[in-house]
């Protein structure tokens, strides 16, 4: 059971091979028996979660709550919860209880799934490591001495581990892709305005955008549907018929065509890497796909871009973090600007601080211009780069990380190195395309190697369906990390 | 370009983040690596594009000006770390 797909447990819950209490349980169990090694989740509440699963027993004996119903899941500790403290992995939140459900949070408990717990995850969703984490690292359970990803590294974690069989992350510039491809699962960042951020605490929210991780692309689709729809308190979600994430899961290979941009495979990226996903392209090119060789000019300017934007946002949204209405409060302060100052500084760890530092250099007076003016023009020509390639391909392929998990500690030193880390996630949040990672193979070291498909703009199904039809010849998305065996 | 140490403490103070004097320079160093790799993008000639805010081109949603919430003054106060009167306390800020 634990390393069946969604569809499976579905059928099996329907056909009462298993109730919901019982996966809950096993869940329960496994969570155990390897959280404490992973640190994948934050908090767990077993009495919650098996009350849920009561219910949806109920539900399903009532032949309702297809196909989500009794699945067990886990959420990023970014998501609001009401039943459970939400702490963004931050000393500042680390006793904050929501007084509201996110969006996201409400609409896979209206599907009934059954939460289990929270996830493990960078401070504020900054970092590709989940080091940054105030609780902290997650291990990434093929090797323990290594990291899962980030910032989404505990819900990576907790679904490679198979501790849940889904759970949800966010991804700003890659925090969803990256942990995915590290951690050997499926994750998906859709196009910006799809799924709601109500009730996610905010990053940088040009690109914030919250999507699903989990074991197969099929399993992907089935929770996009359940957490995609129009929020009216989100003033960016788009209202947009209700679609079937599912739909495209038999498309046509055949005359496909894949853009393989050149600096998608040029240097700097691990030989492992290059080699799994190289293999992967030729799957599809044998199946009749069409490779269309292509540039993405601006891409390397993605990172620096992207490091001017989302720290810029991030110093404007965490300076709600003060103290007054909710969170951290310093113990000893002379005077209100003592208080803040203070609070600030022993609620947020190091590499938020340093982001916010950034974020308010380039917001500030003189440097507007130079930097973050200047990085939303770059980032206007990384957009048009992909509208350029989208003329000449219906995807794009390539590597998801130019590495393979690296160790704990290997990078923290150095944030440009980390930052480098981000090089191929970057771009589809700076654009709002949608993108997803697949596993696609193991490096010399037996590490996951992830793969990225990139779409143009709500091309969703048709990115979820091209990576289903490579895992129905496939089964690098089945296998189980030896440290954590079934 | 390079950050001074007086640089890092006036972010610092506009961040409202308090920095020991001991802190500053690691910090410094970390930030300055970060502007360097910022630096990358400053020479891209960009002129006569249009900035881009926003990942998707949406127009600000309109609603009717009509009452939907209703009051969760205490809920919404019951996680702040100092509240009376149904007010935020905060020090004193006028003498």
């Amino acid at each position: 059971m634990l390393n069946a797909t969604l569809r499976e447990l579905s059928a099996a819950l329907d056909a009462k091979k298993v109730s919901s209490v019982e996966l809950t349980r096993q869940c329960l169990e496994r969570i155990g028996r390897f959280n404490q090694q992973l640190n994948a989740f934050i908090d767990v509440d077993e009495s919650l979660a098996l009350e849920a699963a009561k219910r949806a027993d109920a539900r399903r004996a009532r032949g309702e709550g297809q196909p989500l119903a009794g699945i067990p899941i886990a959420h990023k500790d970014i998501f609001c919860t009401r039943t459970l403290r939400t702490t963004c992995g931050s000393r500042m939140l680390e006793n904050y209880v929501s007084p509201y459900d996110a969006h996201v949070v409400e609409q896979l408990e209206r599907a009934g799934t059954v939460l289990v717990g929270k996830c493990n995850m960078d401070e504020f969703a900054m970092g590709s490591s989940t080091e940054t984490s105030h609780f902290g690292p997650a291990r990434n359970p093929w090797d323990k001495r290594l990291v899962p990803g980030g910032s989404s590294g505990g819900s990576a974690a907790a679904v490679a581990a198979r501790l849940v069989p889904a759970a949800t992350g966010t991804d700003t510039g890659g925090s969803i892709r990256q942990p995915a491809a590290l951690s050997g699962v499926c994750g998906l960042k859709p196009t910006y305005g799809v799924v709601s951020r109500y009730g996610i605490v905010a990053f940088a929210s040009s690109l914030d955008q919250a999507g699903p991780i989990a074991k197969s692309a099929a399993d992907l689709a089935l929770l996009m549907n359940a957490m995609a729809g129009f929020d009216e308190r989100d003033s960016t979600s788009l209202e947009r018929p209700k679609e079937d994430y599912g739909r495209s899961l038999g498309t046509e290979l055949k005359g496909l065509r894949i853009g393989v941009p050149k600096e998608y495979f040029g240097e700097g990226i691990d030989a492992g890497v290059l080699r799994a996903v190289e293999a992967g392209l030729a799957w599809y090119e044998a199946q009749g796909a069409r490779r269309v060789d292509l540039e993405l000019p601006n891409s390397a300017l993605g990172v620096p871009v992207y490091y001017v934007i989302a720290p810029a946002e991030a110093s404007s949204n965490l300076s709600r973090f003060d103290g007054v209405r909710y969170g951290h409060r310093a113990q000893g302060y002379s005077d209100l600007m003592d208080m803040y100052c203070r609070t600030r500084a022993e609620g947020f760890g190091d590499e938020v601080k340093q982001r916010i530092l950034v974020g308010t250099y380039v917001l500030s007076h003189g440097y507007y211009d130079a930097y973050y003016l200047q990085a939303q023009k770059v980032r206007r020509l990384i957009a048009r780069d992909f509208a350029r390639a989208f003329e000449r391909c219906d995807l794009i392929l390539g590597p998801t990380s130019p590495t393979t998990a690296f160790a704990i500690g290997a990078k923290a030193s150095d944030p440009v190195q980390m930052y480098l880390n981000d090089i191929f996630t970057v771009s589809a949040p700076l654009a709002g395309l949608p993108a997803l990672s697949i596993p696609c193979g193991f490096d010399e070291a037996g590490l996951p190697v992830g793969l990225q498909l990139t779409g143009n703009y709500f091309s969703e199904a048709r990115l979820i369906g091209t990576a289903h039809r490579y895992q129905q010849a496939t089964d690098w998305h089945l296998r189980v990390p030896k440290e954590t065996p079934l | 370009m390079s950050l001074t140490p007086d640089d890092v403490l006036r972010l610092a103070r506009l961040a409202r983040i308090a920095i020991q004097p001991d802190e500053a320079g690691a910090v410094l160093d970390r930030l300055n690596r970060v502007l360097g790799l910022i630096d990358q993008m400053r020479a891209v000639d960009t002129q006569g594009i249009e900035p881009m805010a926003h990942a998707v081109d949406v127009v600000q949603r309109l609603r009717p000006d009509e009452v939907r919430e209703s009051d969760q003054r205490k809920l919404y106060q019951s996680v702040a770390p100092g509240v009376q009167d149904g007010l935020y306390l905060v020090p004193k800020v006028i003498e």
